[in-house]
């Protein structure tokens, strides 16, 4: 048996760009913090304040997209934990995923589905009609809709 | 007060009792059961004393049974760190672990440390893990003239890296981490056990370097704390907490 040919350590110059798993690894924390603030406030906002679970329906929701403030609260909410569970499964994939080619094609599938759902919710956020015309008036928010001089 | 020898124990009163090894092995040569290669489980019966070592288990079985048996051993107590393996699914020291403490009336599991390439029986390729080591410079970097007498640190500055100057490199700990298994990029715990050591004190000049690798994809940013290389340090290291103040580093640019 021969001894293992010792190679030179890293020469002391070297530079790489900023790894981007040190932002990830951070932005999973803080996002994870932010997370639990933003979906706590959501869930007793929607389940207990007010009329509780029985008062969501199309209308609930027309009430809250009206305002800008809940507009934003979702869109963060949808981002932050899309992101934060995109990182979390590309974690597990590098965990459970042995070959190279189903671990590419993992992270793409991964990547398209947070991509499409993120462009998805963030048009339904900003584009939403909360009185679509031809609707049954017992479905929708009648005090916004006739602010809104739509009935 | 003086001690009194009361009734000294004579060797033969220490009970006795017949341990079941149960061993992964690999010839890469083969023999005339098993292919080149192939890894199978042999079981050994051994005749020990309660107080004996698992080390002195794999001893009898290799001088009495089967000559054939590989594994590392050097010092025999817990001081080299050759005989690092898989012991009931957990990572120990062969020569620190007591056959009464392994539960003797079922077969004691024994297998080769993993996520290293296995050489034969309980010896593995120790090279990507001395590979990780080297990257992150274990030695004293300074500048400017060597002085005439010894570097001075005080014991507080001493005490801030204490805990992983015991590392005896044995790779208990890089081999238990599941990051490590998977990913064969990450440095692994011991790795950044030995940058830790140099990055804290006070006397080295090379932190930054040290830790700009340890920045890098396969540094700091890849251990997920599951206290694996905790628990599995024959030394008492505490690995995560360690891997943790390197990270801070990082994040806060303070040392």
């Amino acid at each position: 048996m021969t001894a293992p040919e010792l190679t030179h350590p890293l020469p002391r110059t070297r530079r790489r760009l900023t790894p981007a798993l040190r932002w990830w690894w951070m932005f999973q924390r803080i996002s994870g913090v932010v997370l639990v603030a933003l979906i706590f406030t959501h869930l007793f906002y929607n389940l207990i304040l007010g009329g509780g679970v029985s008062q969501i329906d199309f209308g609930f929701v027309a009430g809250k997209w009206a305002a800008p403030l809940w507009q934003w609260w979702d869109f963060t909410m949808l981002v932050l934990a899309m992101l934060h569970g995109m990182n979390g499964m590309g974690y597990l994939i590098n965990d459970y995923a042995r070959s190279k080619r189903s671990r590419g094609i993992l992270h793409i599938l991964l990547g398209a589905a947070t991509a499409v759902i993120i462009v998805l919710g963030t048009l339904v956020i900003f584009t939403f009609d909360p009185c679509p015309a031809g609707a049954n008036p017992q479905n929708l928010n009648v005090p916004l809709c006739q602010e809104l001089g739509k009935l | 007060m003086t001690a009194v020898d009361d009734a000294p124990i004579a060797v033969d009163e220490v009970p006795t009792l017949t341990v079941t090894l149960r061993i992964r092995r690999m010839n890469p040569e083969g023999n005339a059961d098993h292919a080149p290669g192939e890894d199978y489980w042999e079981e050994f019966q051994v005749e020990a004393h309660a107080t004996d070592r698992l080390l002195d288990a794999l001893h009898k079985v290799k001088w009495e049974q089967d000559g054939t048996l590989a594994f590392r051993r050097s010092c025999a107590h817990g001081v080299c760190g050759s005989d690092a393996m898989r012991i009931n699914a957990r990572n120990r020291l062969a020569c620190k672990t007591l056959l009464k403490d392994l539960n003797p009336a079922k077969p004691i599991l024994v297998e080769p440390i993993a996520g290293l390439p296995v050489e034969k029986d309980l010896i593995v390729d120790m090279e990507p893990f001395f590979a990780s080591y080297r990257q992150i410079m274990p030695f004293l970097m300074t500048s400017g003239p060597t002085p005439e007498r010894e570097r001075l640190q005080t014991p507080a500055q001493r005490e801030r890296f204490e805990d992983t100057t015991k590392c005896i490199m044995c790779a208990a700990c890089t081999t238990a981490c599941p990051v490590f298994w998977t990913d064969g990029q990450y440095f692994g715990p011991q790795a950044i056990i030995g940058a830790h050591r140099f990055i804290f004190d006070s006397r080295d000049e090379g932190q930054w370097d040290r830790l700009e690798i340890l920045n890098d994809t396969a540094g700091v940013w890849k251990c997920r704390t599951t206290f694996n290389c905790t628990e599995a340090c024959p030394r008492g290291i505490e690995v995560t907490k360690a891997i943790s103040e390197v990270k801070r580093a990082l994040n806060t640019g303070k040392i």
